[in-house]
């Protein structure tokens, strides 16, 4: 009995995600609100402070706002497998959309018209890189230290592999605060007005785009 | 072994996936030149068609490079490496009760990393328009209309405040208009 019931509350948790997950159309933060509905008010799993938590928490770790806080809310509900099946669920329908969308293209790639619509597309990729560039810009740069950091950190790309320099950046965050704590300057790391992570889509690091 | 190669790529990529799929777009560009999956303008049209797509960027691109790779397969192993480093995570930090935010090494951390995942999406900017000739010294019908579309699509994203989906579907019409 007890072993029916499990599986059928891990269903749930894959469901709700499920049905929830087509909707991730610009990213993590328009899932929020049908997260709120399905768990919060629908099935009533955890509260509305619970999600803002998790929101905050998904931020903060490496990875996909949408999938980060679909499998931690999968955690909260349902230990290690809620995670799984929370994680599944949010993951598997953009899956097939996304491969349907793969396998189609590979099939009229060599339509003349598919090809002209490219040439346009690449150019538009690109102005979508720098609108992503601009929006995580205005989070991220907010003195010259900052400033300083991004502007060295292109010409480096050139040299050396991206995932070292992320390293790179990550410690020299530690270090270039500790240097300017040691000489006396006053760093402001949080956000000047506090913003509630479930309403403010710039909260939310480029993660919408 | 192409299914490690991707395998393995993904997987790194997902642990420090910072900032949404688009920083994320030079770690794959290095790994799809080392190996050799596909040439940069194959990649570009992958991660336009990730962008249009449902979901994250960058769990998207993992799927359609895995799949131009490698076909289905390719597909599945990509998704899981990319999928794997947020489940182990996860579990890590709920498991350990770490409170990550307003923790101050965290903190100091994001200082340095976010300036630094700009970097990374002004890199994959510059190299995509040159890989996709929109920095060019030709001058042709060709290179001005691109930049003109690249300009509109700017204006379109920042001042007109429109869903990027849309930018690329109305580009597309553009780009059969003028080029077929």
């Amino acid at each position: 009995m007890k072993v029916k019931f499990q599986w059928k509350f891990l269903f749930q948790i894959f469901w709700s995600f499920f049905k929830i997950s087509p909707v991730t159309f610009g990213g993590g933060f328009a899932m929020i609100p049908f997260i709120i509905k399905e768990i919060v008010e629908k099935r009533k799993w955890l509260t509305h402070e619970d999600i803002t938590d998790v929101i905050a928490l998904s931020q903060t770790i490496p990875g996909a706002v949408a999938v980060n806080s679909a499998t931690f809310i999968g955690h909260r509900i349902g230990g290690i497998r809620g995670a799984i099946a929370a994680m599944i669920g949010v993951s598997l329908p953009t899956f097939v959309i996304v491969l349907s969308l793969g396998i189609s293209y590979f099939f009229i790639q060599d339509n003349p018209k598919l090809e002209a619509a490219f040439i346009s597309i690449r150019t538009t990729i690109v102005a979508i890189i720098v609108y992503a560039a601009i929006r995580i810009a205005k989070t991220a740069i907010t003195d010259k230290t900052t400033f300083f950091i991004m502007a060295v950190g292109v010409p480096i790309l050139f040299f050396i592999h991206p995932v070292v320099a992320i390293f790179l950046g990550a410690i020299t965050g530690l270090v270039a605060v500790k240097i300017k704590k040691r000489l006396g300057y006053n760093i402001d790391l949080h956000k000047k007005k506090k913003v509630d992570p479930t309403t403010d889509p710039d909260y939310f690091m480029g993660a919408g785009i | 072994m192409i299914l490690w190669e991707l395998f393995h790529t993904f997987f790194i990529m997902g642990f420090v996936s910072f900032g949404g799929g688009y920083p994320m777009i030079p770690i794959i560009e290095t790994a799809v030149t080392d190996y050799g999956w596909m040439t940069a303008e194959r990649l570009t049209n992958m991660i336009a068609i990730a962008g249009m797509s449902p979901g994250p960027v960058a769990v998207n691109s993992a799927i359609l490079v895995g799949y131009s790779a490698a076909g289905i397969k390719g597909a599945l192993v990509s998704a899981m490496a990319i999928l794997l480093p947020s489940l182990i995570l996860v579990i890590l930090v709920a498991a350990l009760f770490i409170k990550l935010h307003h923790n101050p090494v965290v903190e100091n951390i994001f200082y340095g990393l976010k300036p630094l995942v700009t970097s990374l999406i002004i890199f994959a900017a510059l190299k995509f328009a040159l890989a996709n000739d929109l920095i060019t010294i030709n001058v042709s019908f060709r290179s001005i209309s691109l930049v003109a579309i690249f300009g509109l699509s700017l204006f379109a994203l920042l001042k007109l405040r429109w869903n990027p989906v849309y930018v690329i579907i109305l580009s597309g019409l553009v780009g059969i208009a003028l080029y077929s």
